[in-house]
C-alpha cells in the first residue's frame, strides 16, 4: 500500500482544500463499500497557458476518483461540469475501456464539490485533454488492484489472472473467477500498486475512439433533466434585484414603498442589494418594477465605434509570444509590405439558459445549486464572501443549459447565496435575458495590427504582429518566416485596466477567432499579391506536418481547385493551432453585392485532436461550434454606450440560426497514438476567417472588422 | 385578479384559482411544477418556452394562462406515453439532435405542431418552420435530420 500524498500543504490553505480524505472515505461509506482509486493530475492541470491563478494554487493530490460498487457498477467523480460539451458520456468511455467493464455500468458524478476532486473549472477545452489522462490512469491502475485482489481470493498468482468484462478470472482455468462486484464486497478498499500497468493500446480500444450517443439525451428530451432554475425547494422564495441602467452607475435614491405594497412580497435592502423575494418568479420580476430608484450614470465615453482608438489609447506592456531574426531586416529584403489594422467588437455569450442559482442554509452550512462552469472556485466565492468556512459550503451544478465560457462568472450565485443566509430561507435567482445581456463578461472588443512583406518569389520575408486586448490564444503565426515578432498587448483575461467599461471574459476559444480571422485575412492579401494558390501559399510556408495534414485532408474533401484569388468563385480557407488541436476550414462562400449580404454555402473542418475518445461527440462538437461560429463571424456584436448595454434580447443581438446553415462536414483525423487534445474550441477558430478570405476570392472585398455585417460588406465592396 | 380556470394538461383536467393575466409559462413550471417549459427570453424570440395549445405551438411566456381556459395543453412532460417516446423524441435521440438540451422540449413541441400540420414537409420547409427556435449550442443541423426522420415515421401511421 502506498502512502497518499497529503492534500493540506501551505500552499493551498488559503485557497478550497480538496476533499479531506477521512471525509471522503465517510462519504463513500454512506454511498455503499467499494473500491476506491486515487490518482494525481499534478502538473498537467497547470500547463495551460492562459488561466488564472498562479500555479502553486494547484494542489497536487489526488485528483481523479473512482468507485466499484459491490454490484459491480463503477462511478467516476470529476470536478468538471458538462454543460452540452459532452463529457458526462466520454469520460465514462475511458473509464470503462481501462477497467474493461460495461459503457452501460459507469456513472458519473459531476461538480459537486462535496463528494467530487477539486478542479479548477470545465473551460478551454481541457477535460478530454488533462483530465482525461489522470481518469485513465486511475482505471489503469484500479483495473491492477482488481487482479491483485482476485489473487488472494482465487488464490493464484497475479500473473496468471486477466480482468476483463468486470470478472477477474484464472487465464489457465477460465471457471475460476469471481467478478469486480464480488471483489468490492465487504468493506471499503484503499490500495495502490507499486508498478502500474500500460494503458490499452489504442489498436486494442473496444469502448474508445467509437461513436457513443450523448448518454443524457432520453432525459433532454422529456424534460426530465433538471436544470438549475428547475428545482423547488420547500419554502423557496424567488427572488427579483434592482439593478443599474448602466455599469458604473451609483445609486442615488430609491422608494421601495410600491414593492412593499406587492402581497406576498418581502423587499430586502442589505447595503448594496435591493431585492424582491417572492414565492412566485413573475410576482418578484413585477414587484421589482415598483421600485422608483434615481441613479447616477457617469458620462458616456465609449461606444461601437470609438472603442478602438480608446482600447490603442490604453496599453498595458506587451507580451513577446514569439520572434525570430529582425523585424528590420525583414522589410529590407521585401519587395511587397502590407500593412493592415483588423477589429472585432464585443461578443455575449448568450447561452439559452441564464445564469440561475439556488441557494439554501441550514444548520450553517450552504449549499448552492448553480448553473457554473466553475463550481469550486465558486464555493471559495461564497465562503469568503459570507464569511463561511469553505468547509460549510457545497456547491452542485445540475445540468447547465450552455456555457461557452460565460459561466465561469457566478455573480448571481453569490446573490442567491446572500439572500439565503440573510433570509434564511432558500432563494432563487434567474437571471432575466436582460440580466443576462447587462452581466455578461463579454468577449472583448479587440484590434489586431499586422504588418508583413512578400519578396519577389512570393516568399514572406517578414510578419510583424500585434494583438491588443485580444490575448494570446492563436496569436501566434506557425508558418516558416526569417523575420517574425508576435505581441500581445492586454488580454481578455485580467483585463488592462480602464479598457473596458464592464467586465470581459472568455468567449469560446477566447481570442483565437479573431486571432484567426486577423491572419487568415492578411495571408491571403499576400498570397493574391504574389498571384499564388491560397493554399498552396499557406502550404509553401508551413514546417508542421500535422498542419499541412489537415489542409489537404480539408482540401480533399471540398475538392479544392488551386486559383489565384481573388477567383470570384468565392473560396475560403483558414488553418490554425488552438488548444494544441490542428484544425483547417473550408468553405464556399456567396455575396450579394447589392445587399452585402453574405452566405456560407458550404463548410468542410479538418480537425486533428489525436487520441479522439468519442468521435460521435466530437463530431456534435465540431457541428456546433461551426454553427454557432456563423454568430461571430457575420451578425454579433453588443451595443452599447459608456457602461450601458443596448443589446437585450435576442431581438437585436443576433445569432444563428436555421436558415443559416451551411452543408457542414467535418474530418476526424485519426491519430489515436498521439495524446488527446482540445475538441470543443478548434472548431470555431477558423469561422470568421474562411468567410473572410471566401468574401475575398468571392469579390475582391477586404472586411477588416467582425462581425462582417452587410453595411460593412458593402463598404468593404465600395472599396474594390 | 383571481380566477377559476380549467384546461386539460398533458391529457388531464386542471382546475386552478389564478390570477388569469399570469404568464402561462409561469403557472406551468411554478404552480404546476412542469419544468420541462424553459424560460429563455422572456419576449417570444428564442422559442424555448413552446408549448401545444390546442395543437398549435406557442411561446407560453407570451400567452396569459386566461387564454388556456377550455384549451388543450401539452407540453415535453405529456408526449411521452407509457414509457414510450414519441417519434420526435425517440428521434432526437437517435440522432443526438441536442447539446446543452436546454432549447430541445421547445424544438420538439414546435416542430410536433408544424409536422401535425404539414406531415410531407420538405427539409426546407421544417427548417423555414423551425427557425424562430433559437439554439446556442449549434444543434441545427441534426435538429434537422431529427425532425426529418420524425416526419416520415409520424406520417406512417404513428401520429399522435
Amino acid at each position: 500500500m502506498k502512502e497518499i500524498t497529503s492534500a493540506n500543504s501551505g500552499k493551498i490553505s488559503s485557497f478550497s482544500p480538496p476533499v479531506d480524505r477521512r471525509e471522503f472515505l465517510k462519504t463513500m461509506g454512506i454511498l455503499g463499500g467499494g473500491i476506491l482509486v486515487y490518482c494525481t493530475v499534478g502538473d498537467s492541470l497547470a500547463q495551460e497557458g492562459e488561466r488564472p491563478g498562479p500555479r502553486s494554487l494547484y494542489p497536487e493530490d489526488w485528483n481523479a476518483y473512482l468507485r466499484i460498487g459491490t454490484d459491480g457498477k463503477v462511478t467516476c467523480f470529476t470536478g468538471k461540469i458538462d454543460m452540452g460539451q459532452g463529457t458526462i458520456t466520454s469520460l465514462p468511455q475511458i473509464v470503462a475501456e481501462e477497467l474493461s467493464v460495461a459503457y452501460e455500468s459507469v456513472g458519473i458524478i459531476m461538480g459537486d464539490t462535496d463528494l467530487c476532486p477539486w478542479d479548477m473549472g470545465t473551460f478551454g477545452s481541457m477535460n478530454i485533454r488533462l483530465f482525461g489522462p489522470a481518469l485513465r490512469k486511475a482505471a489503469v491502475e484500479a483495473r491492477g488492484v482488481l487482479k491483485e485482489l482476485g489473487a488472494e481470493k482465487l488464490g493464484c498468482p497475479v500473473k496468471q489472472l486477466i480482468a476483463q468484462d468486470g470478472v477477474v478470472f484464472d487465464k489457465t482455468r477460465p471457471d475460476k473467477k469471481i467478478t469486480y462486484g464480488e471483489l468490492a464486497r465487504g468493506n471499503i478498499i484503499e490500495r495502490h500498486l507499486k508498478e502500474i500497468p500500460p494503458q490499452t493500446s489504442p489498436a486494442d480500444f473496444k469502448i474508445m475512439g467509437k461513436p457513443y450517443p450523448h448518454q443524457d439525451g432520453r432525459d433532454k428530451v422529456t424534460g426530465r433533466a433538471k436544470y438549475t432554475g428547475d428545482i423547488r425547494l420547500p419554502g423557496m422564495l424567488y427572488a427579483a434585484i434592482l439593478r443599474p441602467p448602466a455599469h458604473g452607475a451609483k445609486l442615488k435614491s430609491v422608494d421601495l414603498s410600491g414593492a412593499r405594497q406587492v402581497e406576498g412580497a418581502t423587499v430586502i435592502q442589505d447595503d448594496d442589494l435591493i431585492a424582491v423575494l417572492h414565492p412566485l418568479p413573475d410576482r418578484a420580476r413585477k414587484a421589482v418594477e415598483k421600485i422608483k430608484a434615481e441613479f447616477e450614470v457617469p458620462a458616456t465615453e465609449t461606444d461601437n465605434e470609438t472603442i478602438y482608438d480608446h482600447l490603442l489609447s490604453v496599453t498595458p506592456k506587451g507580451r513577446i509570444i514569439s520572434r525570430g531574426g529582425d523585424i528590420r531586416e525583414g522589410r529590407k529584403l521585401a519587395k511587397h509590405v502590407f500593412e493592415e489594422t483588423y477589429k472585432v467588437g464585443y461578443l455575449a455569450h448568450a447561452p439559452m439558459e441564464t445564469h440561475t442559482a439556488v441557494a439554501k442554509m441550514e444548520n450553517g452550512r450552504m449549499t448552492v445549486w448553480s448553473s457554473t462552469q466553475t463550481p469550486f472556485p465558486l464555493k471559495d466565492s461564497v465562503a469568503r464572501a459570507l464569511g463561511l468556512p469553505p468547509e460549510n459550503v457545497r456547491v452542485l451544478p445540475p445540468f447547465v443549459g450552455g456555457g461557452f465560457g460565460g459561466k465561469s462568472t457566478n455573480k448571481e450565485a453569490l446573490e442567491a447565496a446572500r439572500l439565503a443566509k440573510l433570509t434564511g430561507k432558500p432563494i432563487q435567482v434567474c437571471y432575466s435575458r436582460s440580466e443576462e445581456f447587462f452581466y455578461n463578461a463579454f468577449g472583448p472588443a479587440a484590434v489586431v495590427k499586422i504588418a508583413s512583406g512578400i519578396d519577389k518569389s512570393g516568399n514572406i520575408v517578414f510578419w510583424d504582429y500585434t494583438s491588443y486586448h485580444a490575448g494570446d490564444r492563436n496569436a501566434e503565426a506557425r508558418y516558416n518566416i526569417p523575420h517574425h515578432l508576435t505581441t500581445t498587448v492586454g488580454s481578455w483575461m485580467m483585463a488592462a485596466k480602464g479598457a473596458h467599461a464592464f467586465d470581459v471574459g472568455a468567449w469560446r476559444a477566447p481570442g483565437a477567432g479573431f486571432n484567426g480571422f486577423a491572419r487568415d485575412l492578411h495571408f491571403n492579401l499576400m498570397a493574391e499579391k504574389a498571384g499564388i494558390d491560397p493554399l498552396e501559399f499557406r502550404l509553401r510556408h508551413l514546417k508542421d506536418g500535422r498542419m499541412k495534414g489537415v489542409l489537404k485532408a480539408a482540401a480533399e474533401k471540398i475538392g479544392w481547385k488551386p486559383h489565384k484569388g481573388p477567383s470570384g468563385r468565392g473560396w475560403g480557407i483558414s488553418c490554425s493551432l488552438d488548444a494544441n488541436s490542428y484544425v483547417a476550414f473550408m468553405g464556399e462562400i456567396e455575396v450579394d453585392k447589392k445587399s452585402g449580404k453574405v452566405r456560407l454555402k458550404k463548410i468542410v473542418c479538418a480537425q486533428d485532436m489525436g487520441l479522439c475518445v468519442n468521435p460521435q461527440g466530437s463530431t456534435i462538437q465540431m457541428e456546433g461550434a461551426m454553427t454557432m461560429g456563423l454568430g461571430y463571424a457575420l451578425s454579433e456584436e453588443v451595443g452599447f454606450k459608456g457602461g450601458k448595454i443596448l443589446d437585450e434580447n435576442f431581438g437585436t443581438y443576433e445569432i444563428p440560426r436555421f436558415s443559416w446553415l451551411p452543408e457542414i462536414e467535418t474530418i476526424i483525423i485519426d491519430n489515436m497514438d498521439k495524446p488527446a487534445q482540445g475538441c470543443g474550441e478548434p472548431p470555431i477558430v477558423g469561422m470568421g476567417a474562411v468567410i473572410a478570405t471566401g468574401i475575398h476570392d468571392a469579390t475582391g472585398a477586404k472586411v477588416f472588422r467582425l462581425p462582417m455585417t452587410p453595411p460593412r460588406v458593402k463598404e468593404a465592396l465600395g472599396r474594390v | 385578479m383571481t380566477e377559476k380556470i380549467d384546461f386539460t394538461l398533458n391529457g388531464k383536467p386542471v382546475s386552478l384559482e389564478v390570477d388569469g393575466d399570469r404568464d402561462l409559462l409561469w403557472v406551468l413550471r411554478t404552480d404546476l411544477g412542469l419544468t420541462g417549459t424553459k424560460y429563455g427570453c422572456g419576449e417570444g424570440l428564442c422559442g424555448a418556452c413552446t408549448v401545444l395549445v390546442n395543437g398549435e405551438a406557442v411561446p407560453s411566456c407570451q400567452m396569459s394562462v386566461r387564454y388556456v381556459q377550455g384549451a388543450d395543453v401539452v407540453t415535453i412532460e405529456g408526449l411521452e406515453k407509457d414509457g414510450e417516446l414519441h417519434p420526435l423524441q425517440k428521434a432526437f435521440v437517435k440522432h443526438d439532435a441536442l447539446q446543452c438540451g436546454f432549447c430541445t422540449p421547445g424544438m420538439i413541441l414546435k416542430a410536433h405542431s408544424f409536422l401535425s400540420e404539414k406531415p410531407d414537409a420538405s427539409r426546407k420547409a421544417i427548417s423555414d418552420a423551425m427557425e424562430g427556435n433559437l439554439c446556442r449550442c449549434g444543434a441545427h443541423v441534426r435538429i434537422l435530420e431529427a425532425v426529418s426522420e420524425a416526419a416520415k415515421e409520424m406520417k406512417g401511421g404513428k401520429q399522435r
